[in-house]
């Protein structure tokens, strides 16, 4: 492990055809490693997801986050651009899938690549991280607090977002999920449902809940930040990685 | 995926904004979430926009619940104590 990164904004098309910002780090060592497409929390292709991104670099891991909202235009206020993406609907199920699979055959063609790519998603980003292991063949999935994966949004909810139980049967990669048991999206009751569909399923899946911790646990800039479950939580990811994403 | 609604409406009329420039504003976003800025766990956020001049054009505010109460008091009384002739 080295903590001498590369980080910059590169441009990957989407299999939408759309011309993405993708933030990329990756160690400046040599040797083959895994890869990990980080997908943004609702806010943005902000500050702190980028953080999030080179800290798993900084972990041993090709990095590759694309700005769900590039559609929006270049260079933008990452808040302004989640505001003008909000207003539309948000992100289509399918078009995030497509942004996602850019963003792992990105990593899968660097030479460092050993072939195998994880996903990895807060808030919002924890259900697409989900959606895309469903729809993609990935290595591994961590899905942070994600609301409505299962359950059902509320009546009129303007977003295009479903749940996604007729879809966890796809499941293409072991998953790791890390919730707060204070938090009401998704609620502790929506994780036991979702524990029980993976067993069900048979499908390779891990909690970890912590009590004293609500939704967005992991945030560092925000009331909700809990050093004891984030602190604890990124040993549960670095493991989780290591290994389904090791050489 | 936090929010609840996100609620949007024609607006007519002008905000101070980006760079200090004022522009006219065409649309109301307004829902309640987690804010970008402010130190609370959800707000409710209202970006006041005109979307022909792209996603820069906005003026976003996040309030807490109370402070949106009171606010909606505010303009509410405002509005009241205009002569009904001049609010139509």
């Amino acid at each position: 492990m080295s903590d001498s990164l590369t980080a910059q904004t590169i441009k990957i098309t989407s299999g939408t055809g759309d011309q993405l910002e993708t933030y990329v780090s990756s160690p400046l060592a040599d040797g083959k490693r895994g890869g990990v497409v980080v997908i943004h929390h609702l806010p943005g292709y902000d500050r702190a997801t980028k953080e999030l991104a080179r800290r798993i670099a900084e972990l041993g891991y090709d990095v590759a986050m694309p700005n769900l909202y590039s559609r929006e235009g270049e260079g933008l206020d990452p808040a302004d651009a989640a505001a003008a993406a909000r207003a539309k609907g948000g992100v289509p199920d399918s078009q995030l899938v497509a942004d996602v699979a850019a963003a792992a055959e990105h990593l899968r063609s660097l030479p460092t690549s050993n072939g195998k790519v994880g996903v990895i998603g807060h808030c919002s980003g924890g259900r697409q991280s989900v959606l895309a292991a469903c729809n993609l063949e990935l290595d591994a999935a961590v899905d942070c607090y994600g609301a409505f994966v299962v359950g059902t949004p509320p009546e009129g909810f303007p977003l295009k977002v479903t749940n996604l139980v007729d879809q966890l049967p796809k499941l293409s990669a072991p998953l790791l999920g890390l919730f707060g048991n204070e938090d009401q999206h998704p609620s502790p009751e929506q994780v036991d449902e979702l524990d029980g569909i993976l067993k069900q399923l048979g499908k390779p899946y891990e909690f970890h809940r912590y009590d004293d911790a609500g939704h967005a646990f992991f945030s560092v800039d925000r009331p909700s930040y809990r050093v004891a479950a984030a602190n604890d939580g990124w040993e549960q990811i670095e493991s989780f990685f290591a290994t389904n994403l090791g050489v | 995926m936090c929010t609840y609604a996100t609620l949007t409406t024609d607006l007519e009329g002008s905000a101070k904004g980006p760079a200090s420039k004022w522009f006219h504003v065409t649309n109301g976003t307004v829902y309640f979430d987690h804010p970008v800025h402010a130190m609370a766990e959800h707000t409710l956020n209202i970006d006041f926009a005109d979307p022909s001049k792209g996603p820069g054009a906005r003026v976003a505010v996040e309030l807490t619940a109370q402070s949106a109460r009171d606010l909606i008091a505010a303009i509410e009384g405002a509005l009241a104590s205009a002569p009904a002739e001049m609010t139509v």
